[in-house]
């Protein structure tokens, strides 16, 4: 399994990596959301995986029993993914209002000059 | 004495609020600056002149031995007494020059400023604070050299003053660092007991070459020359003041400093020897070319700053002897010489030789303070030149052969044309008849020729009494750049001798070489047609290659295309993670560690590229949006399987969150261009695959690394024994790196105002297009 997701990661960064060379803002956009869910994979798969034993303490138990799955990865990744979230809801909405200043999706457009008064 | 210092960068400081009262009659407040300063020297010549050295350290970073350590010595007091005393001629004078200016207390505020920067190189004794000084007499010359800042030409000269004399400062900082290292020690006082140490070290070469570097660009010596005749766009009182005493003697006196800690080695005074040699003839000779009075004098400036660099170099007790008296003499005649041209350029406004003549009879006292200087500077009998030019002849003449005959006939050539220059500039403009189109210039103010007539017959006075000066102000100085005791002794009469014959026979020759040259414009055109050959055109090129580079450059690495920068990034990244790849050898995989596969699992996978695919293929953006969710969701099941409930729950809330702000905010877009041709989209590809491979690859490799496991450990075991939670995930975030989560709900918060500020800011009429 592990060979699989790292086969996955590396398509997740490859499309991240292509999108982001694309002129088209939203594309930008889904390039560094995409290349973000790549990341959190490749942090999931570097802490070992394990299956079906979450990091969570047997009720009547107050330590571990038995192997549990590493919990580190998973705080670094939670905290990456709410992180990311804020990223892109405020890149959304300037997204939203380059559109309406430009009334086009072409990254170049954001290039004229500052004398230029847009 | 560190008082002095701070008083000067005070005044300066001043000028900001009092700026505007001190262009109105209270501008005369300003000479009391160097005066006080003056002053406060003086009163240390009776007790240096016997030898004390007065020290004050202020620490500033003592760990590292770098402090703010003053010392005055004879040689130190020599300087900083003409800093002050010629500053304080200038200041007067300057007044009255620039009375009405608009920037008149921006131009004392610079003047202030560098007086105040002179004074600590010269009294410094810590490698930094003299080099801090150092650049601080940079700076402030800049400004003072472009001073007239609407001139084009005299922001250049400004500049190339700067990046020469700067260029120089940061080779000097080099050499003074490995100096003091080697040493052990910054304080240059100290660095003399070292001197055994630092002359057989093998970075020695090393050394001598970055300080002369820094001391000859400072110093205006060949091939560095040429920023000294272009800062004569200065107003006249800068250039007075800076090419007498102050700005282009800092190299001197830094030669002079060193010269008991470096000096007198083979590799020293062939350096010396050389380069200061061929300045005093090149630039004596161009002397008599130039038509411009400035011009003049900077050329004979360069020439006297070669004749002290070539006397350090000699290194004999007769040349530093020499040295010393000749800085005095030099500072003397020279600043009077540079206020007196001013006088005569504010007058009649221009600074023409061919055209000035006969002002004697319009400004008398001028043309005396003119006088003065110029006989001084030939050398005539009872000026303070005459002894001056002795002690250079007594100095070459001193090791007999061959050699001292070279040397001898050397200066002598030098001094031929110093003598004509002099006159060319002291005497030329006032005899003669006046021409009727100088008859309606005015007198000037007395304010004007009041201090360069005293420091003219200031040098008559030395001249007349060579005993006083001698011993109150050149002996000590003398002592302390020989580092030994030199017994000097200054007379007027020696009797009839070789030095005596040669010191008349240049002054006639030098005034026959007046008589006889006449400059005319032909002459100069002439010799500027060898420009192409000069070291400032070679400098000027330099100049423009790096700025078409720079130019090239940023065209290409700035372009102004944000996923062209990508695209740089990606790249560079690429080849730094393929190259340590390739270094850490092949890859080992360890099947049995894997984990077994399950049919649902390879499903999920597969549904997740076809994901991929599809929002990398759409031209849809809804659909591309979609597409990303599932991939999200797909991601969510993967956390599922392998036991991160807590991920599975949060990436699952947060993809739907984002879609659905997606689909809310941007559903009005329209499908997505088709913009880029296909080998570009080939490219891209390739560099995109090539990124996904090398990631794949890093990733095998790590998972063959052993893990550490202490710390999850921790966790794992202490989550409820420490912080009563069940959870471990939740643990550590809300618990044990509390803080950072804290912080994230900052960042998440901060992103909120700016989603909330920026749907509900309207569209202004005029930004609708």
């Amino acid at each position: 399994m592990e060979l699989l997701l790292i086969l996955l990661l590396g398509i997740m960064y490859a499309a991240g990596v292509y999108l982001i060379l694309r002129r088209s803002m939203i594309k930008l956009l889904l390039g560094i959301m995409m290349m973000g869910n790549g990341t959190n994979i490749l942090i999931f798969v570097m802490g070992s995986i394990t299956k079906g034993k979450p990091p969570v303490i047997n009720t009547n138990h107050n330590i571990f029993q038995d192997i549990y799955a590493d919990p580190i990865p998973q705080a670094l990744i939670l905290t990456a993914i709410v992180i990311s979230f804020a990223l892109s809801a405020f890149a959304i909405v300037l997204l939203k209002r380059a559109y309406a200043l430009l009334q086009k999706d072409d990254l170049d457009d954001l290039n004229t000059p500052e004398e230029e008064d847009i | 004495m560190l008082l002095t210092v701070i008083l000067g960068l005070f005044s300066a400081l001043l000028m900001l609020p009092f700026g505007n009262k001190i262009k109105t009659r209270w501008s005369v407040l300003l000479t009391f600056v160097p005066a006080i300063i003056f002053i406060y020297y003086l009163q240390y010549v009776p007790a240096v002149s016997t030898g004390t050295i007065y020290t004050q350290i202020l620490p500033w970073v003592p760990s590292m031995d770098i402090n703010f350590a003053f010392r005055l010595d004879g040689l130190s007091l020599l300087f900083a007494l003409l800093i002050s005393g010629i500053g304080t001629a200038i200041f007067l004078y300057a007044i009255k020059y620039l009375k009405g200016h608009p920037y008149f207390d921006r131009f004392f505020g610079y003047l202030c400023l560098f007086m105040a920067a002179m004074l600590g190189v010269v009294l410094s004794d810590n490698i930094f604070s003299l080099f801090i000084f150092w650049e601080l007499t940079s700076i402030s010359s800049f400004f003072l050299i472009g001073f007239n800042n609407d001139s084009d030409e005299s922001r250049k000269s400004a500049l190339r003053a700067l990046t020469v004399t700067g260029m120089g400062g940061f080779f000097l900082l080099a050499g003074l660092t490995l100096l003091g290292n080697i040493a052990g020690t910054y304080q240059i006082s100290d660095l003399v007991a070292a001197r055994d140490l630092i002359i057989g070290h093998k970075l020695y070469p090393l050394i001598l070459a970055l300080i002369c570097l820094g001391a000859f660009t400072k110093s205006a010596q060949f091939p560095f020359h040429f920023w000294l005749p272009g800062a004569m766009k200065a107003p006249t009182p800068v250039s007075a003041y800076l090419h007498s005493a102050t700005m282009v003697k800092a190299g001197i006196y830094l030669l002079a400093r060193f010269n008991p800690v470096l000096g007198q080695t083979e590799l020293w005074s062939y350096t010396l020897m050389i380069v200061g040699g061929f300045t005093m003839i090149f630039a004596a000779f161009h002397a008599l070319f130039r038509l411009d009075l400035k011009g003049i004098l900077a050329y004979s400036t360069i020439s006297a700053l070669g004749v002290l660099t070539f006397l350090i170099g000699l290194g004999t007790k007769e040349a530093i002897i020499a040295v010393v008296v000749f800085i005095l003499v030099h500072a003397l005649y020279k600043a009077t010489l540079f206020m007196v041209t001013g006088i005569i350029d504010h007058e009649t406004g221009t600074r023409d030789i061919s055209k000035l003549a006969g002002l004697r009879k319009i400004m008398p006292w001028v043309a005396v303070a003119g006088g003065l200087a110029a006989l001084s500077s030939a050398g005539l009998p009872l000026t303070f030149g005459f002894i001056g030019k002795d002690l250079i002849y007594a100095a070459t003449l001193e090791g007999g052969g061959t050699i001292s005959v070279i040397l001898t006939s050397l200066a002598v050539a030098t001094n031929i044309a110093l003598v004509a220059a002099g006159f060319m500039a002291g005497l030329k403009p006032f005899f003669g008849a006046l021409p009727d189109s100088l008859k309606d210039t005015h007198r000037p103010y007395a304010a004007l020729w009041i201090p360069p007539l005293i420091l003219g017959a200031l040098g008559l006075i030395a001249g007349i009494l060579p005993g006083i000066t001698g011993s109150y102000f050149s002996l000590q100085a003398a002592d302390a750049v020989f580092g030994g005791n030199t017994d000097l002794h200054l007379a007027l009469w020696h009797g009839v001798n070789t030095v005596l014959i040669l010191s008349l026979a240049t002054l006639g020759t030098g005034t026959l070489v007046y008589l006889a040259n006449k400059p005319n414009p032909k002459k100069l055109k002439a010799l500027e047609r060898l420009n192409v050959i000069s070291p400032q055109y070679f400098f000027d090129l330099i100049g423009q290659g790096l700025l078409k580079l720079s130019q090239g450059y940023t065209n290409v690495v700035h372009n102004g295309y944000l996923r062209s920068y990508h695209l740089k990034i990606i790249l560079f990244a690429e080849a730094l993670l393929a190259y340590k790849l390739w270094l850490s050898g092949p890859i080992q995989l360890d099947w049995s560690s894997l984990t077994a596969l399950s049919i649902y699992e390879v499903a999920v996978v597969l549904i997740l590229i076809g994901a991929v695919g599809i929002v990398l293929s759409t031209p849809y953006l809804l659909t591309a949006v979609v597409a990303m969710t599932v991939v999200g969701y797909c991601i969510c099941l993967m956390f599922v399987f392998y036991s991160a409930p807590d991920l599975a729950m949060t990436q699952f809330t947060i993809d739907t969150l984002t879609t659905v702000l997606f689909v809310l905010v941007l559903y009005k877009l329209p499908p997505f261009l088709k913009l880029e041709s296909s080998t570009r989209r080939y490219r891209d590809i390739a560099v995109a695959m090539s990124f996904g491979v090398i990631l794949s690859l890093i990733a095998l490799k790590v998972m063959n690394e052993p893990i550490d496991k202490s710390i999850s450990q921790f966790y794992g075991e202490n989550a409820y024994l420490l912080a009563k939670g069940k959870n471990v995930v939740n643990v550590i975030l809300v618990d044990f790196r509390g803080i950072d989560t804290m912080f994230e709900t900052v960042v998440l918060s901060i992103a909120a105002i700016g989603v909330y500020s920026l749907l509900k800011l309207r569209l202004k009429s005029s930004e609708k297009e």
